[in-house]
């Protein structure tokens, strides 16, 4: 192990242990106010009238923005309040503000609101086939195509096809700390304190929905209790919401949601329907692809474009197929809008694409494993966007180790003589994680920007705009900082940033926080170095550049569609009971190569995490819905992963040096969420012998894929 | 409504309306911010405090049931011998993240720990089975349970 990665001590556990530390809803600021949100109860309408009832003294009403209303995303297209109509059931319309909860809540239930119902579009198909349009002119929120090779050419002179169609769910973060911002609002300007991971976004947002210029306006992150992207693109509606209020009555006020409202009406993990159609070539190699991939966006725009990118630059997997046509669309629904989930589109791309290799190995009764390694990509190879793999590429020692461990191609063989007690089967996958931003995002968009600020007693503070919620850089970041410096960790300081002291370094999203907020820092720290003893005192700033191999064209999205890839193989086994179809995992293996790791204790808590957040999207957390509504609404009936639900991991890592991460890092967070649905679902299919296509694979979509009614239909 | 408790160790009471949430006095009324709520449902475990020695769930108790009862919150706690155990254990096995659920953990924990301080990794699983964590997957957390049980045998 190199001495980065030996673990370092966490400077926030003695806080959090003994419950030390304040989280947004822990803090009191005098004269504080709280507001709760009316909500719509129409998935399509027009609002007709608002009928408030008598409010008392001290209670108010805050139902429009002073700048422009609209929260500041990819496109402007959705309101911090809803204007003259709604577009999804739980659509914010306006907000009651006072000091008593339970008088909120009653002057919540006697507001009435007269609408006008227009035709709503529930599912993916209603939108793509319905003929009723809710969004733009067709649904579609935005499509993309791209090819890599001569894929029509491939088809033609193909004599076999094998086609199937994939589906994944909605997912809940359930981050165990529920959304919440306070605002105050003092000497003309507003601060917004709370749980986020994206400090200038919530700015921006701010500055648009307020028309205030940027010395206006601050935004301080408080201790977040985790996040997993719930806390990329919606805590600015809720500070949005928060800063109104606080600017009406001139008091702080405080907006914590319930778990409820959070499960409900926050952003969920974009259910998709993915068509894979491939051919092989005479050798029994996959010759060319043609994937179809759609994603429910919900009623807004937000950050669909690019999850729909992600999930489309990951389309054909980790596999080097010559010939590939990928299409990729976003629909609107008039649901909650989706948005940001660890993984990013990749998980969904993933699953079907690793099914698909797993259903081609099996119809040609080959050991997965083998098949899927004869397609992976190499040294040397290129993408699906035809970027080059200039990284070495050790899927191969990878996967020798995983086969080690787990003794998945020896239990592959064994468990087909069927137990008739118990079905037992063993699942595989193979994938990776593009670090940072998609395509260009870090050089036009981003422009990431850090700063170390040496003080005269020798400390050195990270200023920067990204957040720790669990995942780490409070430890990481300061690690990479003190070891360029050569100085003891406890020198180096970082607190959680505030938008008057930190330079914009950029969100924390996208697993870019080591890999290039990190990079940045090292660099910033070998510039201090070299005067760290002559200054008393000193600033070093430093400015984000692509390495100059990177080639990317966006319009076209041809290239390296990220700087560098971190990889991972995953195995699961599980046992089946014949009867009720539940399926119990009894082995889980990891090998991963994510550079090298800053931290060996913090990544495997990340990949630990991460596998079992990935297995109970694979496995039990079911949301789902019925005309607009979330049939699911709290932790009784959403279901996440308990500590009984999975037996412990075998995890490995694989030093892989990258000459643009820093000490040779790439990226870890998003990683490990991706293969575990793919590896279970496997796993199931080889129980059983039938088909698996779609997740979460409950006992109830196994009983209809056993008893032949169900192999591609939707039941959303 | 009065209510006699004994909190933290010191006596106390509380003239409030017995329907209330145990979580809303000792947060609200007694500042005791380390109780966290996650769920409002009795679900996560964040809320977690001892009731006369055992774990419960503070946003599903209504204030009047807890009329001469001693409750121990995280804030009780932190001073003693054992949670310096658990807290080092915690710190070792790498079973805090963002932190949210940890001080239900650590209640849990000492639960655990004062029925049975040798526990093996199936009772530790299902003793902290009512507390839910999304950072962490759970393992290095069981760990940490078994670190402080193997390093503290003469605390428990």
């Amino acid at each position: 192990m190199k001495k980065i990665s030996r673990p370092a001590r966490r400077n926030d556990v003695p806080l959090k242990t003994g419950g030390y530390a304040r989280y947004i809803s822990d803090l009191h600021f005098e004269g504080m106010l709280f507001a709760a949100t009316y909500r719509s109860l129409r998935a399509r309408a027009i609002i007709k009238s608002i009928s408030i009832p008598h409010l008392p003294e001290g209670y108010c009403i805050v139902d429009h923005v002073l700048g422009l209303n609209r929260v500041k995303m990819l496109v402007n297209d959705q309101p911090f309040f809803a204007e003259e109509r709604v577009n999804y059931i739980g659509e914010p319309i306006l907000l009651v503000v006072g000091p008593d909860k339970e008088k909120i809540e009653y002057i919540l239930s006697h507001i009435e609101v007269e609408y006008e119902d227009l035709e709503p579009v529930f599912t993916m198909e209603e939108a793509e086939k319905s003929g009723v349009i809710v969004y733009g002119t067709d649904n579609r929120i935005t499509s993309y195509e791209l090819l890599k090779g001569d894929p029509e050419g491939a088809f033609l002179s193909a004599d076999e096809t094998f086609e199937a169609e994939y589906e994944t769910g909605l997912q809940e973060h359930v981050y165990i700390e529920p959304q919440g911002m306070v605002a105050v609002f003092e000497n003309n300007r507003i601060t917004v304190y709370g749980s986020m991971q994206c400090p200038y976004y919530i700015k921006r947002s701010l500055m648009q929905g307020l028309g205030w210029d940027a010395g206006r306006v601050r935004v301080v992150q408080t201790t977040t209790g985790g996040a997993f992207g719930g806390k990329e693109e919606y805590p600015s509606i809720i500070a949005g919401h928060a800063a109104c209020a606080a600017i009406k009555t001139g008091r702080p006020v405080q907006i914590i949601f319930e778990r409820e409202e959070d499960i409900r009406y926050t952003t969920k993990r974009h259910p998709s329907r993915i068509r894979i159609r491939s051919v092989s070539d005479s050798n029994g190699s996959v010759a060319a692809m043609d994937i179809d991939i759609t994603l429910d966006g919900g009623a807004y725009a937000g950050l669909s474009s690019v999850v729909l990118q992600r999930a489309m630059f990951a389309a054909t997997g980790v596999y080097d197929i010559p010939n590939v046509r990928v299409r990729g669309a976003v629909y609107a629904t008039n649901t909650v809008p989706t948005g940001a989930f660890r993984g990013f589109g990749g998980p969904q791309a993933f699953f079907a694409v690793e099914m698909h290799m797993h259903e081609l190995a099996e119809r040609t009764g080959q050991n997965p494993l083998y098949f899927k390694m004869r397609h992976a990509v190499k040294n040397g190879g290129y993408t699906v966007t035809g970027g080059q793999m200039r990284e070495e590429v050790k899927l191969q020692q990878m996967v020798q180790t995983l086969d080690r461990m787990s003794g998945y191609s020896k239990k592959y063989k064994a468990f087909q003589n069927t137990d008739p007690e118990k079905y037992r089967g063993v699942g595989l996958s193979l994938f990776f994680h593009g670090c940072a931003f998609t395509g260009s995002g870090e050089k036009d968009i981003i422009k990431a920007n850090v700063k170390l600020k040496k003080y005269a007693d020798g400390r050195v503070e990270i200023l920067v705009s990204n957040v720790e919620m669990g995942q780490g850089p409070q430890t990481t970041l300061r690690k990479i900082v003190a070891e360029a410096l050569e100085i003891p960790l406890d020198k180096v300081l970082y607190d959680n940033p505030d938008t008057d002291r930190v330079p914009d370094s950029g969100p924390t999203v996208a697993s870019r926080t080591v890999v290039i907020v990190g990079f940045l820092l090292q660099e910033a720290a070998k510039k201090l170095k070299k005067r760290y003893d002559s200054a008393a005192e000193l600033e070093v700033e430093n400015e984000y550049e692509q390495p100059a191999y990177v080639q990317w064209d966006q319009n076209n999205f041809r290239g390296d569609a990220y700087p560098v890839y971190s990889w991972g193989v995953n195995a699961v086994e599980v046992e089946v009971d014949p009867v009720t179809l539940v399926a119990t995992v009894k082995g889980i293996w990891g090998v991963y190569d994510v550079g090298t790791p800053i931290d060996e204790k913090i990544v495997r808590g990340q990949i630990e995490g991460g596998m079992v957040q990935g297995l109970g999207y694979a496995s039990m957390e079911v949301m789902e819905g019925a005309n607009g509504k979330m049939r699911q609404g709290t932790l009784t009936d959403y279901i996440i992963p308990t500590p009984v639900d999975f037996p412990e991991m075998k995890i490995k890592l694989i030093d892989n040096s990258y000459d643009f991460g820093p000490f040779g890092a790439k990226c870890a967070g998003e990683l490990p969420f991706i293969g575990a649905a793919p590896a279970f679902a496997s796993a199931v299919q080889h129980a059983l012998g039938v088909p698996v296509r779609r997740i979460p694979v409950t006992p109830e979509y196994l009983m209809e894929v056993v008893d032949g009614e169900d192999t591609n239909c939707s039941q959303r | 409504m009065k209510i006699r408790i004994v909190l933290n160790g010191k006596p106390a009471v509380i003239d409030t309306d017995p329907t209330r949430r145990l979580l809303d006095i000792l947060r609200n009324d007694f500042k005791l911010t380390g109780v966290k709520e996650g769920c409002g449902e009795g679900e996560c475990g964040a809320c977690a405090v001892l009731i006369d020695g055992r774990l419960a769930n503070s946003c599903i108790v209504p204030a009047g049931t807890v009329e001469g009862s001693e409750i121990v919150t995280i804030e009780g706690y932190r001073d003693t011998a054992r949670y310096r155990a658990l807290q080092d254990a915690f710190e070792e096995a790498g079973a805090v993240q963002c932190g949210f659920c940890t001080p239900g953990f650590i209640m849990a924990a000492e639960a655990l720990l004062r029925e049975n301080a040798s526990p093996d990794e199936d009772d530790i699983r299902r003793a902290l089975s009512g507390n839910l964590c999304r950072c962490t997957g759970y393992s290095m957390i069981v760990e940490a349970v078994k670190i402080a049980s193997a390093g503290g045998k003469d605390l428990w």
